[in-house]
């Protein structure tokens, strides 16, 4: 029992930093453009295929891969942007809109071009790793890089928000954008970062766990609802909110999954967003009424 | 004077128009047949989401809210017994009630807040029927369910499982429908709903109950949705929960924005002429895949260029036309 306990909280500490990093990156969009975007999924879906590509298909070496997965997204992010976002500045149905529109198309390029089946790729490293000396509770390598990862990556990103004139001029953009605007900050230069980042996020997650889960062209539509889920209940546009609810989320939802049922657990953090948007609709740690 | 000569004019086309629908089914071939049922149907679950819009609230509930009449429709029939369009008229009422308890919550949230409550309120639905095989059969759903009764006219039978006169059945059912929607609009319950949506504030200050006239629209628009779900569920004779995922709603709103929710025929020219790019267009150049791709691509050329939706392109229509006949009086302007 103990041994199922501890490998559930390992699995949880797992899912919490794929969470963090799907779920950071649409609050900093969400924060600095005021855009939900629907399409985080497909870009998640985009990184993962990177490696599909690069990976399994030419044979090139899985970290590079992550790397092009990682800059690639990251474009697509800043492509976005430039052509969806921008023209419905000032309009967030507009927004949600072109993104909606988006994912449509992302989902039926990669359709046609690799097809519906479920992709799977053998993990560069399949040697499972046993914590705590217990010979029950493993984690797989492939994992542990993935949540080195988020460590890294979101530990940089918070240093970056809090000490560079850019990521300054960020957080200035999301607590005020006009009055960030009046002191000579670029909405288009700050909105265009935000954009970048929160994709490269979304895209270095779908290209680590490439090779953990079957990839195909709908696997961003469960991510994106959780990831929406655990964003209300973290408070919308709250990076720190971002990060304690997907450690909330990802611990009620795996705990539920291993001891009761996965579609149980689905319903239960619907129901917990559900009870975050009557009682506190702000969220955990969100301060005032953005949408 | 002007009255009359324009009803007149909107007589004509209306009886135009119904000609039109009446003889269309026989000009089509088998497959187009079945997709005229489901064009009706979606015609009255688009028209129902617009008298949502209309408080100014974006559901993304409004498909699983007509499963909720598909589901209790078929229940209602299948478990219960009840002569199918009773059940169906059970499906609507199920739906409204539904609605009406999911009102309570999700009319505490506005704008964003609704449109994702209202997903994850759909989505508890939807994983309740994957949940429950008993009454809802799991992710199967139910299957063999009792197709509406045929009827006897004199010496005629009229069978329902004929594309041709379901299509037939969900036309009278979808005008008496559309006719009711109409006339709430245009009632001063309808103008009090456009009231909610730009002056909500003020038009609480002079003493309108916002939260009733939302729930109101949100009931009757899920009513009408769930008749729409309870139809579809007697023409399949199978229901599933996937049948009514988000992926079914996403089409439902770009059908709505592509025709614009200003007037009430925009939605329907929507879901009209996007079906008959998809269906006659798309279908017959074989590129199946790339159907999505194109749906996408018209959804964000019409935010970018016609931001108003097809609706829009109607009133210069009619400016070009009436340019170019002599003139006839101010019988255009209506």
């Amino acid at each position: 029992m103990l041994e199922l306990l501890l490998q559930t909280v390992v699995n949880a500490v797992y899912a919490a930093s794929f969470m963090a990093l799907i779920a950071v990156g649409l609050v900093l969009i969400f924060g600095v453009m005021g855009v939900i975007n629907f399409a985080h999924g497909e870009l998640y879906m985009l990184g993962a295929y990177t490696v599909v590509y690069l990976y399994a298909d030419q044979q090139l070496s899985f970290y590079f891969a992550v790397a092009v997965g990682l800059v690639f997204v990251g474009l697509v992010g800043v492509g976005m942007e430039r052509t969806l976002f921008r023209p419905m500045r000032g309009n967030p149905l507009g927004g949600l809109i072109m993104s909606i529109g988006l994912l449509l198309i992302l989902q039926a390029l990669i359709v046609m071009g690799f097809g519906v089946r479920m992709e799977h790729i053998s993990p560069p490293y399949q040697v499972p790793i046993a914590l705590f000396g217990i010979e029950g509770v493993m984690i797989p390598a492939q994992r542990l890089i993935l949540i080195v990862a988020a460590v890294v990556l979101l530990g940089g990103l918070w240093i970056f928000l809090r000490r560079s004139r850019l990521g300054w001029a960020m957080r200035a953009c999301a607590q005020d954008a006009e009055a960030a605007a009046l002191q000579g900050i670029s909405l288009n230069q700050t909105a265009r970062l935000a954009m970048c980042i929160g994709a490269a996020l979304a895209g270095v997650a779908g290209a680590l766990t490439a090779p953990l889960v079957r990839t195909f062209p709908y696997m961003g539509h469960s991510v994106i609802v959780a990831a929406f889920i655990v964003i209300i209940v973290g408070g919308i546009g709250s990076l720190e909110g971002a990060i304690v609810a997907s450690i909330l989320y990802a611990f009620v939802h795996t705990f539920v999954t291993t001891f009761v049922d996965g579609v149980v657990a689905d319903i239960v953090g619907l129901v917990l967003m559900m009870l975050v948007l009557v009682i506190r609709p702000t969220g955990l740690f969100g301060t005032k009424d953005r949408a | 004077m002007r009255s009359s000569g324009n009803g007149l004019w909107t007589a004509g086309w209306l009886v135009a128009l119904y000609a039109v629908l009446i003889v269309l089914p026989h000009l089509v071939s088998f497959s187009q047949k079945e997709i005229l049922v489901f064009l009706m149907i979606n015609v009255l679950l688009v028209v129902s989401y617009r008298l949502l819009t209309l408080t100014g609230e974006w559901s993304l509930g409004h498909v699983v809210i007509m499963g909720v009449g598909a589901y209790a429709s078929a229940l209602c029939a299948k478990a219960v017994g009840l002569p199918v369009p009773l059940a169906m008229l059970m499906g609507a009422v199920v739906a409204a009630l539904v609605a009406f308890a999911l009102s309570f919550p999700l009319f505490r949230m506005k704008g964003f807040y609704f449109l994702i409550g209202s997903f994850a309120a759909g989505e508890i639905i939807r994983l309740l029927w994957k949940r429950f095989r008993e009454p809802f059969g799991g992710p199967k759903g139910l299957k063999l369910l009792p197709s509406f009764p045929d009827i006897q006219i004199g010496e005629v039978t009229v069978a329902f499982f004929d594309p041709v006169n379901y299509y037939y059945l969900c036309l009278i059912v979808v005008s008496v429908s559309l006719l009711i929607l109409y006339r709430l609009e245009r009632s001063r319950v309808g103008l009090v709903f456009h009231a909610v949506h730009w002056q909500d504030k003020l038009a609480e200050a002079v003493g309108v109950n916002t939260w009733r006239y939302r729930t109101l629209a949100f009931v009757t628009a899920s009513f009408f949705a769930g008749l729409a779900g309870a139809l579809l569920a007697h023409y399949l004779t199978t229901i599933n929960p996937n049948r009514f995922d988000v992926e079914q709603m996403v089409f439902v709103l770009i059908w709505v924005i592509v025709g614009g929710t200003a007037t009430f025929y925009g939605p329907i020219l929507g879901v009209v002429v996007l079906t008959v790019i998809n269906e006659v267009i798309l279908r017959h150049m074989g590129i199946d895949q790339a159907r999505p791709l194109i749906y996408g691509a018209i959804l964000i050329a019409t935010m970018m260029f016609l931001p108003n939706g097809l609706e829009s392109l109607v009133p210069k229509a009619r400016a070009v036309f009436a340019r170019r006949a002599p003139i006839k009086g101010p019988a255009e302007a209506d």
